[in-house]
């Protein structure tokens, strides 16, 4: 072993992690709680890399978003299941209470809230995109700060949006629905604009913290209109999620 | 292709193995074009062999890594200053 591949395997910091249960939230998307020996605690925002190796030695390194607060006991991520993707496929459908996975992290530390920055929160997720904020959201809960916070989410249709009964527990949701409105659906029913985010959002003058996630082009859309609407760009932090990997 | 490129927070866990400090929210300074920003909002095509970073304001690699027979190279010419 040379010593280079001695200081990679070192600093890598990979750590076995066990599944202890998985919950179905969707058709497509499932959280699977993790018991993380050596865990250091992690801040609301940040993610995991998860690592599976095939028999043959192949491996394939994902990051998913953690959807637990730092006050819950166990890890909790959220995994969509992409169709041609390596990985999600096999930890929505496959991975069961007791199978090891690899994990490193908690790693990110820029799009990330702490109750101790207090608010307002303007909060807009695209899709699956409200993992991250939903470990803001339960932190904010958990911790009981009384920090002001609004959440626009853009879901598909009814059955694809996330925890939706503990989301309206923490949080009044505004949700527009871009594909298949529920029947009798009188609210937002298009994809998020600058008018949504105007009425649904906090006014610039509040200088809320704004944290937008979801796929690139969501992402980038949601953030332009932001800054059209008065928003300081400072305060708006962005994180993408692509079909790169899944 | 827009989906292909994703941003400096997807590569938090590589830069966690080669930066002791967290490097997301470390500023880097394009060394083509001289703009700065968190290293959360750079471009990020991990689809490549490698992962690339790039500058969102002139499109210059500011980072690029590889994994070669098991060691991870980085270049990192492109950087003009990073400060945590």
């Amino acid at each position: 072993m040379s010593s280079a591949t001695r200081a990679t395997e070192v600093s890598t910091g990979w750590r076995p992690a066990e599944v202890r249960e998985v919950v179905s939230e969707t058709p497509s998307a499932a959280t699977l709680v993790l018991d993380v020996p050596g865990w250091p605690g992690h801040r609301a925002g940040q993610h995991v890399d998860l690592r599976l190796t095939a028999e043959d030695g192949y491996q394939a390194t994902r990051s998913y978003s953690i959807a637990s607060a730092p006050e819950d006991v166990h890890v909790a991520i959220t995994v969509e299941r992409l169709d041609d993707g390596e990985v999600s496929p096999y930890l929505v459908e496959v991975a069961r209470p007791g199978d090891l996975l690899e994990l490193r992290g908690p790693v990110g530390g820029w799009f990330v809230w702490r109750a101790a920055d207090g608010g307002p929160l303007f909060l807009v997720a695209g899709g699956s995109g409200l993992v991250p904020l939903m470990a803001m959201l339960r932190h904010r809960a958990r911790t009981g700060s009384d920090a002001e916070a609004r959440l626009l989410l853009s879901a598909r249709s009814e059955e694809d949006v996330l925890y939706a009964d503990e989301l309206r527990e923490l949080v009044e949701p505004a949700i527009t629905y871009t594909r298949f409105p529920p029947a009798g659906w009188n609210g937002y029913a298009r994809r998020v604009d600058r008018a949504m985010l105007a009425e649904a959002g906090l006014p610039p003058g509040d200088r809320p913290r704004v944290f937008v996630c979801g796929p690139t082009g969501f992402v980038e859309g949601v953030a332009r209109e932001l800054v059209a609407l008065g928003h300081d760009p400072s305060r708006i932090r962005t994180e993408r999620f692509g079909a790169t990997g899944g | 292709m827009d989906e292909l490129r994703l941003d400096g927070n997807a590569a938090a866990g590589l830069l966690a193995e080669v930066f002791a400090a967290e490097a997301t929210a470390a500023l880097v300074r394009c060394a083509s074009c001289g703009a700065e920003g968190a290293v959360a909002t750079v471009q990020v095509y991990a689809h490549a062999p490698g992962t690339v970073l790039r500058c969102p304001g002139c499109d210059a690699v500011i980072m690029r890594f590889a994994r070669i027979r098991g060691e991870l190279v980085a270049d990192l010419r492109g950087i003009g200053r990073l400060s945590f």
